[in-house]
């Protein structure tokens, strides 16, 4: 049997007394990369905000099993120490704290001890390299007046020093042209290189999938999962579209 | 969001209400009399133009009315405040000799080691009287002189003091400067001579032991033309029942082209009224830079004030006010503008927590003959919760058409998608606030030497937590 890391069932959430998410199911198991494609407005990132602990929403129904534990129960920085991440689709800018400074706080509570500052300033380095970030990023205040494609290499940044067990990109690649998707891509393989990490992946366009080994693409439509597949649905939907799947009268 | 909220309980200061019994050498009667002044100068042995000083400073003081534009200072009962207190020790130049429990108390707020990593010379006020002074060899060899301001009375350059002692802050200012004219007490003496670059920060640190005990320390200092000093004094008060009463004084004399950089981090506990008087005067070219961070009292009146008088003076006030429960926190600054080419740049941020109320009151007076001058004032709010206040008050005289002012001010709360944003990276909800109100306070810390950034972060971080570890 496969090794689960996330095991969903039944998910209900609403935001502001409207239900989004009207039962969602889906399993991801360590190691794999998942897709969560379809139509604006179907629920996709409030699927991410809530496995990562969003309070703007509210969960009403249903079971998330992370790493054998109920994620629901826990608080949104337990989640996080327990292995789960998300980059966020638009980043907030946070004065007075150094990206640097930021991400080495989050690494100590993430594993419970202090890294020494040599250690952390040389991975930290290696990570910049592998995102074509510039070293002076780290000193600079958390998304402060990056553009959007600096806020999103930030994202990976981040992803790569903390080394979840469950990533979850949330449109990671909207607004990016083709060399800031390409570099994104890059550090996203990097996260990968380490075999027992999961990734899902939120998008609605295929740009930033063909650099990708995708294991399953889950299709997301009016908070349902409309269809589920392989590799190969990616190639449909971006002939197609998402039409099929809506089974919503007309 | 699953779990539980985190409780941004009440503010808990019991790290710094650590305290000692009290061994007073020599306490005078409760309230103010002549009779009192004058024994107050006999031990202290003043020149006799002190002595008259101080005696006129009283009649000053019983005749002048008591301030009604700010927060309630009700509670002050002068007959009540004793106004000197000596601790059971003679200066001293070596840490070793001072008493245990005074030189613990300065151990756990960490001043010999902040002296050690970094600071050119502490000199620390327990109560009233100097009781460790030193100035590192290299500082004095420079010819810097750095000592307590009652012997300096009577040193080389006790006339340089007569000329300037209450000169820029006169006891007819208000009733609290009348008040510290007759019976301060302690306080610095630092004169930095033309040309001499002091490269290490000077620090004083401030603290107040005994009940009801006033502290009205004076702070005198002149950097002679060309001359550049950074100093630093930090205070705190443990907790007493009696409220305590904090009138100093702070006269800084800025020379031509010289640079004066003044930080204060106050943290007095929350039954001090803080009624400080700070102003300094700035000749042409030279710069006053205000660091201030007012944490602690019960009630602040604190306005530092700059008085541009020489061609292209220059004067910089960077603050943060933090005001939680039960604190009413008047704070700001005012400058004047009095010469030619002369600028002023205020960058201010106020937070206030748990009913806290938190005044941003600024005053910039721009007179006929400060042609060409420049001034920038923004403050910026920030209020934890919906109990909290925060009111800014700025004032604007300008007498010339030639002049280019500016104020700009934020009111903002934290938002809760950047505590949700933090958290998603591991960090706990109450780090998550004490981080944005760090960064939100940012242009203070940033100023200010390592340890005494990192103090202020801990102060902070004490603030939003409700306790500590």
């Amino acid at each position: 049997m496969a090794d689960k890391l996330l095991h969903i069932t039944g998910l209900r959430a609403s935001v502001e007394e409207q239900e989004i998410l009207h039962g969602v199911d889906l399993t991801v198991n360590r190691g794999e990369t998942h897709v969560i494609m379809g139509p604006n407005g179907a629920g996709k990132s409030t699927l991410g905000n809530v496995l990562m602990g969003n309070p703007a929403y509210r969960v009403t129904g249903g079971s998330v099993i992370f790493a054998g534990e109920e994620l629901l129960r826990k608080t949104v920085d337990e989640r996080a120490r327990a292995g789960l991440f998300m980059s966020f689709q638009n980043p907030l800018e946070v004065p007075g704290i150094s990206l640097e400074n930021f991400i080495r706080t989050a690494v100590e509570q993430r594993t419970g001890q202090r890294i020494r500052l040599w250690d952390f300033r040389k991975s930290l380095r290696r990570m910049l390299d592998v995102l074509q970030m510039d070293e002076s990023y780290a000193s600079r205040d958390l998304n402060v007046g990056f553009s959007g494609g600096e806020k999103k290499k930030a994202e990976i940044l981040q992803l790569l020093m903390l080394a979840p067990s469950l990533a979850i990109l949330d449109e990671t690649d909207s607004g990016l042209d083709v060399d800031a998707v390409r570099t994104v891509s890059r550090g996203i393989e990097e996260f990968k290189k380490e075999k027992a990490s999961s990734l899902i992946v939120i998008t609605h366009s295929a740009a930033i999938l063909s650099m990708l080994d995708v294991d399953r693409v889950h299709v997301l439509v009016d908070g349902r999962i409309a269809a589920e597949g392989g590799a190969e649905l990616i190639d449909e939907i971006e002939r197609d579209g998402f039409a099929r799947f809506d089974t919503r009268e007309a | 969001m699953a779990g539980e909220k985190t409780i941004v309980a009440d503010v808990d200061r019991s790290f710094y209400d650590f305290r000692y019994e009290e061994k007073d050498a020599f306490r005078v009667a409760e309230g103010l009399t002549p009779a009192i002044v004058e024994q107050i100068s006999r031990e202290k042995n003043d020149p006799d133009w002190m002595r008259a000083f101080r005696l006129r400073s009283l009649e000053i003081y019983n005749r002048s009315v008591m301030p009604d534009w700010g927060p309630s200072i009700e509670g002050l009962d002068m007959e009540n405040i004793v106004t000197y207190v000596r601790p059971n020790t003679r200066m001293s130049a070596a840490w070793e000799d001072v008493p245990e429990d005074i030189k613990s108390t300065f151990e756990r707020l960490g001043i010999p080691q902040a002296e050690r990593e970094s600071l050119a010379g502490v000199g620390a006020q327990y109560d009233s009287e100097l009781v460790y002074h030193n100035v590192r060899e290299e500082v004095a060899a420079q010819g810097v002189v750095y000592t307590d301001l009652e012997s300096a009375l009577r040193g080389p350059y006790a006339d340089v003091i007569r000329e300037r002692f209450m000169k820029l802050v006169p006891p007819t200012d208000h009733k609290f400067a009348a008040l510290h004219g007759a019976v301060w007490s302690g306080g610095s003496f630092v004169y930095v001579p033309p040309g001499v670059e002091v490269e290490i920060p000077l620090q004083s640190y401030f603290r107040l032991n005994a009940p009801g005990a006033g502290q009205f320390e004076h702070t005198l200092i002149i950097v002679d033309e060309g001359a550049r000093l950074h100093f630093i004094e930090g205070c705190s008060a443990p907790k007493y029942n009696v409220a305590n009463l904090h009138a100093g004084c702070v006269e800084l004399y800025v020379g031509k082209n010289a640079l004066l950089r003044y930080s204060t981090i106050e943290n007095w506990s929350k039954n001090m009224y803080n009624l400080n008087t700070k102003r300094a005067k700035v000749e042409a070219g030279g710069k006053v830079e205000w660091v201030s961070g007012s944490f602690g009292s019960h009630v602040s009146y604190l306005y530092p004030m700059s008085v541009l008088a020489g061609r292209g003076a220059r004067a910089e006030f960077t603050g943060v006010t933090f005001a939680g429960a039960g604190q009413n926190l008047d704070t700001g600054c005012k400058i004047v503008h009095n010469a030619p080419d002369t600028s002023s740049y205020v960058n201010t941020r106020s937070i206030s927590k748990s009913g806290g109320v938190s005044t941003f009151r600024s005053a910039v007076v721009v007179t006929e003959r400060a042609e060409n001058s420049k001034s920038a004032v923004s403050c910026q709010s920030l209020m934890i919760d919906s109990d909290s206040r925060s009111d800014t008050i700025p004032a604007m005289d300008i007498r010339t058409d030639k002049a280019d002012v500016g104020h700009e001010a934020k009111i903002g709360r934290i938002s809760g998608d950047a505590v949700f944003y933090l958290m998603s990276r591991g960090i706990s909800e109450e780090e998550a606030r004490a981080l944005i109100v760090s960064g939100f306070a940012e242009n203070v810390s940033k100023e200010l030497p390592l340890e005494y950034a990192v103090e202020m972060n801990n102060l902070i971080r004490i603030e939003m937590k409700g306790a500590i570890g």
